[in-house]
This record gives structure tokens, C-alpha cells and sequence, in this order.
């Protein structure tokens, strides 16, 4: 498989055209995943997301993409999880108490509280912690109404603020987790998916 | 610390961005796509994108209009303008906006925000509200139909129960300051503001950066404006510039 594909896992209803569009501005081809192991064999793999976990999880569990992304993001396969892609890979959500997410991130997610105007709508600054690679300090456009309030171990964390402390991004190796919509998140977004995707892709698409 | 957002707004008729006082006597302001990423490079947090076309001609183009907005801008897009049906905002959301805004339909049919809500999420879920004040009584009705038709229904009553029925954020505009450049309606931003908890973003009568700070102290937490951008009269790294200085916190 080209390393000049980034494949995208239907969630539903996902602002999937500004994935796409965000993908394509970098040089890159975005493609739509409708198997379960191109999930698994796909150099790149977008995990988007907006609206309810519960409505996005029933459609992962429809499309058998469960076992599939659990694997991938254990074996550290370059995956790009956004807004409520984060949520997915936790335990769970206040939003939905008992129902089970993807959980390979030891967290669960609650709500803000009514002290802020919910959902969180703009851009906030976010800065990472020394141990991230990928994250650097900058602005990012969030729009959401639940977060994790703390990092789970393993994983390298940025941070912003909103009614406190709250979890802006993860990553570990070639994973990236963000809260935010880094493909709404102007050149800074944009410089964040293309370190990502590290050198090869870039190289990839020049000698295509 | 969540930052205030500047947010221009193109209305577009036929494919082209126009500017007019309530929508009357409409003049030529440019491409939708190159004045929307113009903006971006300026500092833009946002881009809204309303179609204004009064005629189902007019309208067939707006897709088209999103999808080359979407394709040059890297910040959120927010969509609105003739959107009936849930189908509407979904062909919408699939050429390349980020969030929905729905005004006339939603007053006609408020099942639509919950319906759009329950598929698409709150935080796509826009409630465009244009309000006037009463002519005989204090605060405001809703106006729909681009400001022809009066309601006599309650604002701030409309914006609890939409709020409450799913929208994610108010676009707030008064149609009594709309195009005059006398500042935004301060008691408007502030009666919803009290009624609701979801973000507004003010929008009628901009044209200075005082009119945006006073604005946000009202209790917005965006502000839009239109011909102040249009006609090159003011950039909005100058206003952002001018916010920072007076110690609204935005996005530098």
C-alpha cells in the first residue's frame, strides 16, 4: 500500500470533508476505509469523529472495526484519532454510562461543567508536556462538550484550559489522539498532521 | 484560556459574496473562496458562509460555493441560508461545512434542531436568531424570511427552548442594527446571554473594535461582522490587534 494514502474510518457522521480536505492540501490522497483490514494494512488511518459516542460506536461495532483499531493502536501503527476519535479510544463517557468505548486509553470522559458555556466552541492554546514529540505549543479549534481531565499512564499529553486542566491531545509513538480538529486548526493543524505522518509519507509523495 | 472569535461572514447570492443594508440593494463584494481565504490568512478563526439567493437557481450553487470554500480553508466553516430539512445540512456537511445554521425553518418546525442535533451533534447544531425589538412593547421578537417576516414571538424565550431542543450555539444578529454600523445590540447579547448557556456569537451594526469588545463584555463569545472585512476597512489583524490592547483574549 502507497504510503501517499491516508484512509479514513467511517464513524457516521464525521466532518469527514475537512478531513479530507486537510489531507489534500498536504499533498496527500485521502481514501475512505470500507473493510476492516484495510484498517489494519493502511499506512495511515484517520479516526474522526463528531456528536454522540454512542451513535459512533454502534457504527464501529456494525462495521466489525472494533477489534481491528484496538489492534492497530497497540501495535503502534501511525493513527490520527480526532474530537470524538479521543473519546472513542478511551473506556468510556459520562455521556453514555456503561456502554464500553474502544479503551486502549485508560480514561473515562465527563462533561464540562455549567460554570463554562458547553460545548466548548474556538480555539485554545495548547501547550504539551516535555515529553511529546509530536505536539508543540500553539492555538487549536476545539468544539466539544466532554474531555479527559487527566493523562492515563503510557501516553505523552498536551494540556489546555477550560473550566480547568483538561486534556488537549495524546500521544505515544506513531499514535496521536486530539481533542481538537487539527484539520480546522489553520497552519499549526496543518503542521501537526504532517509531523504525523512523519518524513516518509512526504518523501512518499514527492517520488510518486 | 478559550480565546474570542473574529468570524467575517460572506453572504453569498448566485456564487457571489454581496453586501446590502437588510439585505436591500445588494452590491457586489467578490469570490467567495478567495475573499474566505484572504480572510483565513488574516487571522480568521472562522468563516460563515450564508446563502442569501432568493431565487432555487440561485441556491443550486451553494453546494458547489462549499465545496471551494472547503477545499482553501484550514478553520472551521460555518454554513446557513435555505436549509429546510435535515437532508439540506447533511449535503452540506458532506461538501465541506464544519457546523449548520438554520433560521426560518427551525421557527417553522423547532423538531429540526432536535433532529439535527440528535444526527450531526450539538456543536454542529447553529440556531441562527434575527431578533428586532418589539415596535410597541420592551424586548425583542424573531424575525424570519431574511427580515420580512415579523414573528411577534419572544428572542430570548426562543432561544432557551432552541438551546434546549439541541443547538450547540446561537448567531445572534440584530436585524435593527444590520448594516448600520451603530454597534451590536447590547441588550440583545445580554438578555440571551442570561437565558442561555451555549456560546453566542454577536452579529448586526459592527464597525469598530469597541463595538466587538463591548460586545464580548455583554457575554459573546464570538463576534461577527461583514462589510467592515468587504470593504477593506479594517483587517482583522488590525481588530485583533485592537482587542488585545483593550485585554480581550484572542487568538494572536
Amino acid at each position: 500500500m502507497k504510503t501517499r494514502d491516508v484512509w479514513i474510518v467511517p464513524t457516521g457522521t464525521a466532518n469527514t470533508a475537512s478531513v479530507i480536505a486537510g489531507i489534500e492540501r498536504i499533498g496527500l490522497r485521502a481514501r475512505m476505509i470500507e473493510r476492516p483490514k484495510e484498517a489494519l494494512s493502511a499506512g495511515y488511518l484517520v479516526l474522526p469523529g463528531v456528536g454522540a459516542l454512542a451513535a459512533a460506536m454502534q457504527r464501529l461495532q456494525r462495521d466489525d472495526m472494533v477489534s481491528v483499531l484496538q489492534d492497530r493502536i497497540r501495535a503502534d501503527l501511525p493513527t490520527l484519532a480526532i474530537c470524538l476519535g479521543l473519546q472513542l479510544l478511551c473506556q468510556g463517557s459520562e455521556e453514555s454510562p456503561g456502554l464500553p468505548a474502544l479503551g486502549v486509553v485508560d480514561g473515562v470522559v465527563i462533561k464540562y461543567p455549567s460554570s463554562v458555556r458547553v460545548p466548548q466552541l474556538g480555539w485554545n492554546l495548547v501547550q504539551p508536556d516535555s515529553t511529546c514529540h509530536m505536539i508543540q505549543t500553539g492555538y487549536a479549534y476545539f468544539a466539544n462538550s466532554y474531555r479527559l481531565t487527566s493523562a492515563p499512564g503510557g501516553w505523552s499529553a498536551a494540556y489546555s484550559d477550560y473550566a480547568g486542566k483538561f486534556v488537549a491531545a495524546l500521544e505515544k509513538g506513531r499514535v496521536l489522539a486530539c481533542q481538537f480538529h487539527p484539520e480546522l486548526s489553520g497552519l499549526w493543524g496543518q503542521q501537526l498532521i504532517t509531523r504525523w505522518l512523519g518524513d516518509e509519507a512526504i518523501l512518499g509523495e514527492r517520488t510518486c | 484560556m478559550l480565546t474570542h472569535r473574529i468570524i467575517p461572514c460572506l453572504d453569498v447570492n448566485d456564487g457571489r459574496v454581496v453586501k446590502g443594508i437588510n439585505f436591500s440593494g445588494l452590491k457586489d463584494a467578490g469570490d467567495p473562496a478567495e475573499l474566505a481565504e484572504s480572510y483565513q490568512n488574516q487571522g480568521a478563526d472562522e468563516i460563515v458562509l450564508l446563502d442569501v439567493s432568493a431565487t432555487p437557481q440561485g441556491r443550486s450553487t451553494q453546494l458547489d460555493c462549499v465545496r471551494r470554500v472547503r477545499r482553501r480553508l484550514a478553520i472551521p466553516l460555518t454554513v446557513g441560508g435555505g436549509v429546510r430539512r435535515v437532508e439540506n445540512a447533511e449535503a452540506l456537511l458532506e461538501a465541506g461545512a464544519d457546523k449548520i445554521s438554520v433560521n426560518t425553518a427551525a421557527v417553522e418546525d423547532p423538531g429540526l434542531l432536535q433532529e439535527m442535533a440528535a444526527r450531526f451533534g450539538s456543536q454542529c447544531t447553529v440556531l441562527a436568531l434575527d431578533a428586532a425589538r418589539f415596535p410597541d412593547r420592551d424586548g425583542f421578537e424573531v424575525v424570519v424570511l431574511s427580515g420580512r417576516k415579523r414573528t411577534g414571538m419572544d428572542a430570548l424565550d426562543w432561544a432557551e427552548k432552541a438551546t434546549r431542543l439541541g443547538s450547540g450555539e446561537i448567531l445572534l444578529t440584530s436585524w435593527d442594527r444590520d448594516g448600520t454600523k451603530a454597534g451590536y445590540d447590547i441588550d440583545l447579547i445580554r438578555g440571551v446571554s442570561e437565558r442561555t448557556s451555549v456560546p453566542i456569537i454577536a452579529s448586526g451594526g459592527a464597525a469598530t473594535p469597541e463595538h466587538m469588545q463591548i460586545a464580548i463584555q455583554a457575554g459573546a463569545d464570538a463576534v461577527l461582522a461583514a462589510s467592515i472585512f468587504h470593504y477593506a476597512e479594517s483587517t482583522v489583524q488590525q481588530i485583533k490587534a485592537a482587542l488585545l490592547h483593550k485585554g480581550i483574549e484572542v487568538r494572536p
